[in-house]
């Protein structure tokens, strides 16, 4: 029996952002798909909650909750640290994932549900937050400096799920004028080794996300 | 007591500040304090300070803003270790911070939308916040604390908006004591303590504040 299982969902970022921390740190796991629409008796027993992916379970205890799970992964796997060691370091680096999850993702997909006349402004809102994101990055490779860091992890659904949305949904809120630092970010992120491997297939994840947006209440 | 040099922006009914508030006297900490007018007119140093979201709390020490206060508390324990207020180990720590994310996602804004609701949804509001009452007992279980015995990280977290759950009480005519007898207990097992009671305010004058807000937003 494995000692440590993912229960995790393909196309989530944030399932992958825990196999991410997981391979970076070198630890086996048992991966166990969930499917989504007809939840499993065992994700619905490890995380009664919320009944969401991802769920980490370690020697019979279950974790639940993407953020939660990384810092119990790099407190447990101490190679290849995620958090800065400097307590100040570390809150910011919370501060930033928590901005991502709470505030920026959120601005996107706002978008996507957005009737048209609110859609503009959903725009404008979700592009201030990318902006205040490209300056944090400034000159830096990666959020957390040379090497990848919690901050670049839990922006995985920038680098490279909003990539399969917007050509999912023919809509482009980020490229190389508007944006030329976070690009530059992105192509650095999905071309770094860890990150790569702990992607989903592009082609598949564009054609889930499709369905989306050919509903006649989707123009753009 | 130390002498680091610490300023709080505070707002004197804000639940978030008090956790804070109490994080820091837990310490033995001292630290100045300045109230701010969100109402009349955001300081010049909190708009700076958190530029972002532009809300208290923000903690300054030696000068470098803290924002979001389970962060500022995280920051706090991890700075000053003694006494601890995680648990030594990674999954208890874990628990701890699934339990505190939680309490974020859910308490506030259930208490909230009780007096927040006009009319008839005020029952719906009701049923939706004792939900979430009872999810926290049975995680309390037969504890003292969400820490287990010593009071810690979770309880800094929950403890501030029980004083908002009397304007709760009111508005949904009910009491948290009948439904939830054992969080009732730990309420005011919390409220004994020291660090508690020195900043809890009057929740009558909580209260008043929640009529003046509901004049503002216009709810009837």
């Amino acid at each position: 029996m494995a000692e440590v299982k993912l229960l995790g969902a393909w196309g989530s970022p944030f399932s992958r952002r825990v196999e991410m921390a997981l391979k970076l740190k070198g630890v086996e796991y048992e991966y166990i798909e969930e499917d989504l629409a007809d939840k499993s008796p065992l994700l619905l027993k490890c995380n009664p909650i919320h009944k969401k992916v991802p769920v980490l379970l370690h020697n019979g205890k279950t974790i639940a909750e993407s953020l939660v799970i990384l810092e119990y992964i790099d407190e447990t796997w101490k190679t290849n640290p995620i958090f800065p060691e400097d307590p100040y370091d570390k809150a910011m680096a919370r501060f930033w994932a928590k901005f991502l999850d709470d505030t920026c993702m959120p601005a996107i997909w706002k978008i996507m549900w957005s009737k048209e006349n609110q859609r503009e402004k959903a725009i404008e809102e979700a592009i201030q937050h990318l902006k205040t994101l490209e300056n944090e990055l400034k000159d830096k490779k990666f959020f957390g400096g040379e090497t990848i860091g919690l901050v670049d992890i839990v922006a995985n659904f920038i680098g490279f799920w909003l990539g399969a949305v917007q050509e999912a949904s023919g809509m482009e809120l980020v490229n190389k004028e508007n944006f030329p630092v976070l690009c530059r970010w992105i192509d650095e992120y999905v071309n770094c080794s860890v990150v790569k491997q702990n992607l989903p297939p592009r082609d598949e994840l564009i054609a889930f996300l499709q369905p989306r947006f050919s509903a006649s209440s989707w123009k753009y | 007591m130390s002498n680091e040099d610490l300023l709080l922006l505070d707002f004197w009914v804000s639940p978030f500040c008090m956790r804070v508030k109490i994080a820091l006297a837990e310490k033995g900490l001292s630290y100045e304090s300045k109230e701010e007018d969100l109402f009349g007119g955001k300081s010049e140093l909190l708009l700076k300070s958190n530029p972002i979201y532009q809300k208290v709390p923000v903690l300054l020490h030696n000068g470098k803003p803290l924002n979001e206060s389970a962060i500022i508390v995280g920051y706090i324990d991890e700075k000053w270790p003694s006494p601890p207020l995680l648990p030594a180990c990674a999954y208890g720590r874990s628990q701890a911070r699934f339990w505190a994310d939680y309490i974020d996602k859910k308490l506030f804004d259930a208490a909230c939308t009780v007096w927040r609701s006009p009319g008839e949804a005020v029952e719906v509001a009701k049923k939706d916040f004792i939900e979430v009452l009872k999810v926290l007992e049975e995680a309390l279980g037969e504890n003292n604390f969400f820490g287990g015995e010593t009071f810690g990280f979770v309880d800094i977290v929950a403890i501030p908006m029980a004083f908002w759950f009397y304007a709760s009480e009111k508005f949904g005519n009910f009491t948290v004591e009948e439904e939830c007898p054992k969080l009732s207990a730990w309420i005011k097992r919390s409220m004994q303590r020291e660090s508690v009671a020195k900043v809890l305010p009057d929740p009558e004058k909580v209260y008043d504040f929640v009529i003046m807000f509901r004049k503002m937003q216009g709810i009837e």
